[in-house]
Parts: C-alpha cells; sequence; structure tokens
C-alpha cells in the first residue's frame, strides 16, 4: 500500500469529482424535462405519438450509453453541412457532447420512470378533480405531477445514481472527470488497489449522499 | 453496403465476428456472476452479522462504483495480482493475462452483484411455509432447495435476470478500453480507417439493438416456461 500516493492523488481526484458532480447536475436537469415531454407523449392515445416516444426510450435504453457518445461525439462531426450550423459550436466541444448523450439517455430511462407513475394515478383522484370543475391543465399540473412525482422517487433515486456511474464515460471522450484522472494515474503509477480505493470511495461517497437526500425526500412528501 | 461485405473488401466477416465475441463475453460474463450470486446470496440471508456485512460491502461497492473504474482496477491490477500469487509459488516470469478473461472477469463480478440482490429479493418472497413444509417431511436440505425453492425462485428472478442480462450485455462495451475486438473496438478500429464513424457506430447501435431484442425475445418464453404452474 502506497499511502503517500493515495494522500497525493486525493485533492486531485477531489477536483475531477466536481467535473463529474456538474456533468451530472446537468444532464439531470435536462434530462428530466426530456423525460416529463416523453411520458407525456407516451400517455397520448395517438399511436404514432405513442409509437414516437416509446421508440426513443427503447432505442436509448437498448444501446450502451458509450455508442451514445460515440455517435454524438465523432459520428456527428462528419456530416459536412452540420458543420456549418451554429450548432457546431455546441458539438465540437467533449464537454458538450458527454452532456447530449447524458441527457438523452436519462431522459429515456425517466420517461418510463414517470409513465409508470402516471399510470399508477387512480382514476377516481382525476375523476374527482373532473367533477369539482377544475380544469384540465390544473388537474395535470397541481393533481397528477405531484402524485406522479412521489410515486417515482425511488426508482428515480436509482436513477441517478446509475447515471452517477454513467458520467465516468465522459472520460472516454477525453473529458477528465474522476474516473478520467484516476485513470491517468493508475497508466502513470501503475498502482491500480490505491488509486481505486481513493477513487471508488469518492463514488461512494457521492452515492452514499444521494441515497440518503432521496430517502429524505421520500420521507417528506410520503403520505 | 459494399463496406459491410464480407471478406477483404469490407468490414462485415469483423463486425459479424466482433457480434459473437459480444455474445461470448456477456455469456461468460453472465455465469460468473451466477456464480458469485451463489457465493454472495447466502451470505446475504444468513443471520450471522460478519457474513451479511461481507455480502453487503461486496453489493454496496459494486453498485456505487463507475463500471468502467472497476474495468481498470482489473485491466491494470489483473496482472501484477496474478503475478504477485505465482511469485508465491516461485515463478516470476511476466504473466499476461488476455482481454477476454480480464474484461469477462470485471463484467461478470459487477453482474454477479446485481445477481446476488435478485435472488436475494426472490428467495426472500417465498412464503415461509414452503420451507418450513420441506422441513417437516423431512427432505435433505439440498433437496429442498433444487427441488422446492429453486423453481419458485426462478420464476420469481427471471424477469429481473434479464434486466441484469440486458445490463452485462450492454457494459461489455466498456471492455472495448482495453482492446479486446468486440463490437465496440471492431466499430472504432473500422470507423478510424474508412472515417466513416457515424455510419459504424450507428451500425454498432443496430447491433446492440438487436441483441437486446432477440435475447429479450428468449428469455421471455423462459418466462413462460417457469411461470406454467400459476
Amino acid at each position: 500500500m502506497d499511502f503517500e500516493l493515495m494522500a497525493n492523488s486525493f485533492p486531485k481526484l477531489l477536483n475531477a469529482a466536481v467535473i463529474t458532480l456538474k456533468l451530472l447536475s446537468i444532464s439531470l436537469f435536462v434530462g428530466l424535462f426530456i423525460g416529463l415531454f416523453f411520458a407525456i407523449l407516451r400517455l397520448n392515445k395517438n399511436i404514432y405519438i405513442n409509437k414516437f416516444a416509446y421508440g426513443y426510450s427503447y432505442v436509448f435504453r437498448g444501446t450502451p450509453l458509450l455508442v451514445q457518445i460515440f455517435i454524438i461525439y465523432f459520428g456527428l462531426g462528419q456530416i459536412e453541412y452540420f458543420r456549418s450550423t451554429f450548432l457546431w459550436v455546441i458539438f465540437k466541444e467533449p464537454y458538450w457532447c458527454a452532456i447530449i448523450a447524458f441527457s438523452l439517455n436519462t431522459g429515456a430511462y425517466t420517461s418510463e420512470i414517470l409513465r409508470s407513475a402516471f399510470q399508477t394515478i387512480k382514476p377516481g383522484i382525476i375523476e374527482a378533480g373532473k367533477s369539482l370543475g377544475i380544469s384540465k391543465n390544473i388537474i395535470f399540473f397541481k393533481i397528477q405531477v405531484p402524485i406522479a412525482i412521489r410515486q417515482s422517487l425511488p426508482a428515480y433515486g436509482n436513477e441517478i445514481i446509475l447515471m452517477m456511474k454513467g458520467t465516468s464515460l465522459a472520460s472516454t471522450v477525453t473529458l477528465m472527470d474522476l474516473t478520467g484522472v484516476a485513470k491517468y494515474i493508475i497508466s502513470t503509477t501503475f498502482k491500480p488497489i490505491e488509486v481505486f480505493i481513493v477513487a471508488g470511495g469518492i463514488y461512494l461517497f457521492m452515492t452514499f449522499i444521494f441515497h440518503n437526500l432521496i430517502k429524505f425526500l421520500e420521507k417528506k412528501y410520503s403520505f | 453496403m459494399e463496406i459491410l461485405a464480407f471478406g477483404d473488401t469490407g468490414w462485415g466477416d469483423e463486425l459479424f465476428y466482433a457480434t459473437l465475441m459480444t455474445i461470448a463475453v456477456s455469456i461468460t460474463a453472465m455465469f460468473i456472476g451466477f456464480i458469485f450470486a451463489l457465493i454472495f446470496t447466502p451470505l446475504k440471508l444468513s443471520k450471522n452479522k460478519f457474513l451479511n456485512f461481507i455480502a453487503n460491502t461486496y453489493t454496496t461497492i459494486i453498485r456505487g462504483v463507475p463500471e468502467l473504474l472497476v474495468i481498470y482496477l482489473f485491466f491494470f491490477g489483473g496482472t501484477g495480482a496474478v503475478m504477485f500469487v505465482a511469485s508465491i509459488f516461485g515463478y516470476n516470469e511476466y504473466i499476461e493475462i488476455n482481454a477476454f478473461i480480464t474484461g469477462a472477469f470485471a463484467i461478470g463480478i459487477i453482474s454477479g452483484a446485481y445477481s446476488t440482490e435478485v435472488f436475494r429479493g426472490a428467495i426472500q418472497s417465498i412464503d415461509k411455509g414452503q420451507f418450513e413444509a420441506s422441513k417437516v417431511l423431512g427432505f435433505k436440505k439440498i433437496v429442498y432447495f433444487f427441488k422446492i425453492i429453486m423453481p419458485q425462485m426462478l420464476r420469481l428472478a427471471i424477469p429481473n435476470l434479464s434486466n441484469v442480462w440486458q445490463i452485462t450485455l450492454k457494459d461489455t462495451s466498456l471492455i472495448s478500453v482495453t482492446g479486446l475486438v468486440e463490437i465496440m473496438r471492431q466499430s472504432y478500429i473500422a470507423a478510424g480507417s474508412t472515417r466513416d464513424p457515424l455510419f459504424f457506430y450507428s451500425f454498432a447501435a443496430v447491433l446492440y439493438l438487436l441483441l437486446t431484442f432477440l435475447s429479450m425475445k428468449l428469455i421471455n418464453k423462459l418466462e413462460v416456461k417457469y411461470s406454467r404452474g400459476y
């Protein structure tokens, strides 16, 4: 055990963890809206809209996240026309490519979580709202959405942790996140176990925090 | 379509073998995972606090640490560990472990943690009366586990195991960082030499979709088979 290396690499890895958290929080935020959007489409009665939303979640849940990042980072830059548009400013940066891939990925999972939450709401609650003469939009945003959010908290907590692990793939497109820096230190010192313990410890600590945060929210919004 | 031709002119055969490699690694990893699950599930269910602690540490670490980090640990640390063990037995030459074994082992350990949780949940949701009845009837422990508990457990476990399979299959794409030529690595090579990453990565995505789709069909059949009594 090389404790000196562990102590030396700790601040470096902690700095890198900030990038991991940045990637995670932005992707989760964007992914939540994508997820809500597609969950609403899934509840639509039009079969084409429904199929489209299902196809989206099927493709993004059926392929590895690594493929998705590579398509967005390496693949899209290949289209000549695409490079001449203003979007290229975003897509040439690995940072934004990673965030786009993560958001689309977590959006697919979130849409499934929210959809099943919406479907478990008892029809009686919505009917009660209707019979009280509340408008459709208000029923949706004031009654259905809060209940669905409460229902989906445990599953969403898992998704946050899965996504946190997913951000490690950012290191494959040259981003120096926690895993990226850990790999760099391992490949220069050839001390994998020590670095793994420190980096893994930081990840576990983050998992622990998220786990408890969700538990706290579950308690707060329980009914 | 020439680009996907079999033979020297296209990438068809390479991608075909790469797909077989992905399937082989996934199945090996899933199998190694089952072995880990067989070891750790009893520890999780045991009344001994210390054994519980060991099993919980395993599943918590694996489920809280990114797969890629675990793969790097095995990729960089695997050779060293094996050489250390060999040196105890007096063998000091350089030993190279091949990427398949390292990769399958790393993914297997990850998959094992998920399988452990699935088996634990399935066993815990079996009616307690079943255990008691088989004890009362005087079955041997092995007989009642394999003939009474196992069939009931599998029915409950298969839907969740299919999720574990999907996760395992997708995780094998990460082994490409160690240089094992599976779908992802082959696409990377092809994309590099043809300068057509969009096509090859999209094709890789299609291959993965195909694999998940086909395996879901198979698993659904298994599910029907094991729930026929209900």
